[in-house]
């Protein structure tokens, strides 16, 4: 059967169950646009390329599988450099396929044409510049394998337009023939028994769960080792939601931000249980002083995350819940040998630290309406399963340390990047991926106005997502930096509530829009939100500017010196 | 001179094909570790190039540069080869100040080299050094007080030394992801 390349290309993209792209066309890729109106595949039109990056990966957070997006060449292709960035930094499964300029004039400098294929290299897993229409097949093929097996990541194809036009045979490889790539997914049988010994032997232990956990779906597995050791658990930035944070072994986020018992937990522990994390900064503090008593388990599919930070006393390269898997049958084993000491002074040393240190603000009555305040009620209005995103700073901070996440995938957020703006899109490629949930964004006022053109693609395309904004009319976090670092030193961090007025600016596109500047006005709001359900919504909640995220360990500072903030008083510090 | 660095042999079988070469560099550079040189041939397989790369071993753990590169997917086998191990060579260049009165003295330093004029000129000579670094280092010193007009050297390329009674080959191929 002879094929375009471009034909190749859809046909190709619908062979790997492709069921929605991201995107918006441009001179270099319109010849896969126009077998694209024949495809069974939905497209979504988004408003900026950068829109469709963050889409695509919002759909991968969501729904697990990868997501896809599509733009033309030069200044597309460099749009969706961001969320490509982002996607590496969270080992998130995206595949974008960028159009070219001819194949036969490339490095002539001609209209839109930017070495793609080049400025991609660092960002993603692997990309893949087309010269041969009867490559296509092949190298879709390899592009979703390496998205998605091993370390999950992004990659990036690039069809020049010469070779989307030209003739093809077109095939369906059977398999991928990549002789340079073969994760690892089973687990050292010896260092797996290594770890179950490091295990019976703890009498400080803390599990160290990471976004690993939603990547290889360990949620279920993770539970299970954590009841039979009886191990308190953290979730990270990226692992929330990977031990419901109802769990009675669940300590919430560790790192910067998180709460004292997560932070501290790990800082007196003798051994860490890491499960697909990655001994972020933002996690250790000061490496040199993080966690100095604790021995260290590390399981990662990624050998270069062994030791690239922290040494680890049990190195093991596999998929983390196949080790888990193996983990559980091994312990028990060392059950049966020897008994474990008794971890009670330990678990009683952390209840008492979850008593004195718990997360704190205080809403007062008639007061300014506090940011934490208004998660929490949006928090105990939704749904178990309500699918939460954030976009990067303060909000985001708040909403993961006091949501109560209860199933993985439940969260979606830029870890590693802080890619401000993340929030609107990520959303809409999460509804899509999953129409069933509720999907709410919570989002910066800064932040909000990076990337909210996205709520015109949505509300085209009858995707329903809700944002609540906490409008503090600042940058908050670089405010509070600068506040606590900087001698009150406010340079450039403010924003105004008022303008843009986002109430109607929700409304010019296409959105439902409401105010809520009291405490009182905010669960009767969320409820009328909620109710919504054929185009998006979007709530400008006027928030304190004053307020900080505690508790907060300064940068390069050692976890020890955690800040408890101003409710706990003099001795906060 | 190269071979003084503290440095670590790595030989990397790669895919023949574009962007490579980009690919192994930039990774390099975006790690912040160093290259002290860089040689690349073809093999004798076609589908194949070999890399072999001279590593700072103060920029940065051997380990980490090992399983960065793996992580690569051109990037079939790495070994390294440890210096004493390892038989290495380098070509070097070289244009020496030769002028009527000093010719001989560099001539006679070529012969006990057993390196080999190439080209001579009025006031110059090109002469070609093959050999172990060290000995490259050691010609250009020598030949450094008559003027150096211009010297390149290859950077080496390394072969395990081929085992006796025991392997010495060390495989640093790690489980990739």
């Amino acid at each position: 059967m002879k094929l375009t390349g471009a034909q190749a290309l859809i046909k190709s993209l619908e062979m790997e169950q492709v069921e929605v792209m991201f995107g918006l066309p441009g001179g270099a890729i319109l010849p896969v646009y126009d077998p694209l109106i024949d495809s069974s595949i939905r497209h979504i039109l988004v408003r900026h390329e950068q829109g469709a990056g963050h889409m695509a990966s919002g759909y991968a957070h969501a729904t697990g599988r990868p997501g896809v997006a599509m733009v033309t060449s030069g200044p597309a292709a460099t749009n969706i450099v961001t969320p490509l960035c982002d996607a590496y930094m969270d080992s998130v499964p995206i595949v974008v396929i960028t159009g070219q300029v001819a194949y036969s004039v490339i490095g002539t400098d001609a209209f839109q044409e930017a070495d793609t294929v080049g400025i991609t290299m660092p960002v993603t897993k692997h990309n893949w510049l087309i010269s041969d229409a009867q490559d296509i097949p092949r190298v879709v093929r390899e592009a979703f394998h390496v998205a998605t097996t091993g370390r999950p990541g992004p990659v990036l194809i690039d069809l020049p337009k010469d070779v989307a036009n030209a003739p093809m045979e077109w095939y369906w490889p059977e398999k991928v023939d990549l002789p340079g790539y073969k994760p690892n997914v089973k687990g050292h049988p010896r260092q797996i028994k290594d770890a179950a010994r490091l295990i019976n032997e703890a009498s400080r232990p803390v599990i160290y769960a990471g976004g690993g956990i939603m990547n290889s779906g360990a949620s279920r597995a993770l539970r299970e080792l954590a009841e039979l050791t009886g191990i308190p658990t953290v979730t990270t930035l990226m692992g929330r939601g990977a031990l419901p944070d109802g769990h009675p072994l669940c300590l919430g986020m560790p790192g910067m931000h998180g709460n004292y018992t997560a932070v501290t937990s790990m800082q007196k522990a003798d051994l860490l249980v890491t499960l697909g994390a990655r001994f972020d900064d933002r996690v250790t503090g000061k490496v040199s002083t993080f966690a100095p008593d604790a021995k260290i388990i590390h399981v990662d599919i990624d050998p270069a995350e062994l030791g690239k930070v922290r040494f680890a006393d049990v190195p093991i390269v596999g998929d983390v819940r196949t080790v888990i898997e193996e983990l559980i049958k091994a312990v028990k084993a060392e059950h049966a040998r020897t008994d474990p000491p008794d971890i009670a002074p330990w678990i009683a040393q952390i209840r008492d630290w979850q008593d004195r240190y718990p997360l704190k603000y205080t809403q007062e009555e008639g007061g300014p309406l506090k940011p934490q305040f208004v998660i929490e009620r949006l928090r105990d209005n939704t749904p178990d399963d309500c699918i939460l995103v954030a976009g990067v700073g303060q909000h985001q901070m708040w909403a993961s340390q006091l949501w109560k996440f209860k199933l993985p995938n439940t969260w979606v957020n830029s870890g590693g990047l802080g890619t401000m703006g993340y929030a609107v899109p990520a959303a809409v490629g999460a509804k899509v991926g999953r129409p069933d949930r509720m999907v709410w964004a919570i989002d910066g006022d800064g932040c909000f106005q990076m990337t909210a053109q996205e709520l015109v693609t949505a509300s085209a395309e009858r995707i329903p997502v809700k944002i609540a904004i906490l409008n503090n009319a600042y940058l908050g976090m670089v405010r509070q930096w600068q506040e606590l670092f900087y001698e009150e030193r406010y340079s450039e961090v403010y924003l105004s509530p008022d303008l843009p007025d986002y109430v109607k600016w929700a409304e010019a596109m296409g959105c439902i829009g409401m105010r809520v500047d009291n405490a009182d006005d905010v669960v009767a709001t969320i409820e009328k939100a909620n109710e919504i359900d054929d185009r998006p919504v979007v709530i400008d909640f006027r928030t304190d500017w004053r307020e900080k995220v505690y508790p907060m360990v300064a940068a390069g500072a050692s976890n020890d010196d955690i800040i408890l903030g101003p409710e706990f008083g003099e001795g906060g510090r | 001179m190269t071979s003084r660095v503290l440095h670590h042999i790595l030989t990397v079988t790669v895919e023949n094909k574009p962007g490579v070469l980009s690919r192994v560099a930039g990774l390099f550079s975006r790690r912040a570790f160093n290259i002290v040189s860089l040689a690349v041939s073809p093999t004798d397989d076609d589908r194949f190039s070999r890399m072999t790369i001279v590593v700072d071993a103060e920029s940065a753990p051997l380990e980490q540069v090992v399983k960065q590169l793996n992580k690569l997917i051109p990037v079939i086998k790495i070994t390294e080869v440890p210096p004493a191990e390892g038989v290495e060579r380098e070509l070097m260049l070289v244009i020496v100040k030769a002028a009527a009165e000093t010719r001989s003295q560099v001539t006679e330093l070529t012969a006990i080299f057993e390196a080999k004029i190439v080209d001579v000129g009025y006031e110059a000579m090109t002469i070609m050094v093959v050999g172990e670094p060290e000995k490259l280092d050691a010609f250009s010193d020598l030949v450094k007080p008559f003027g150096i007009v211009e010297l390149q050297r290859t950077g080496r390329i390394a072969l395990p030394k081929l085992a006796r009674e025991s392997t010495r080959l060390r495989s640093v191929k790690t489980a990739r992801g």
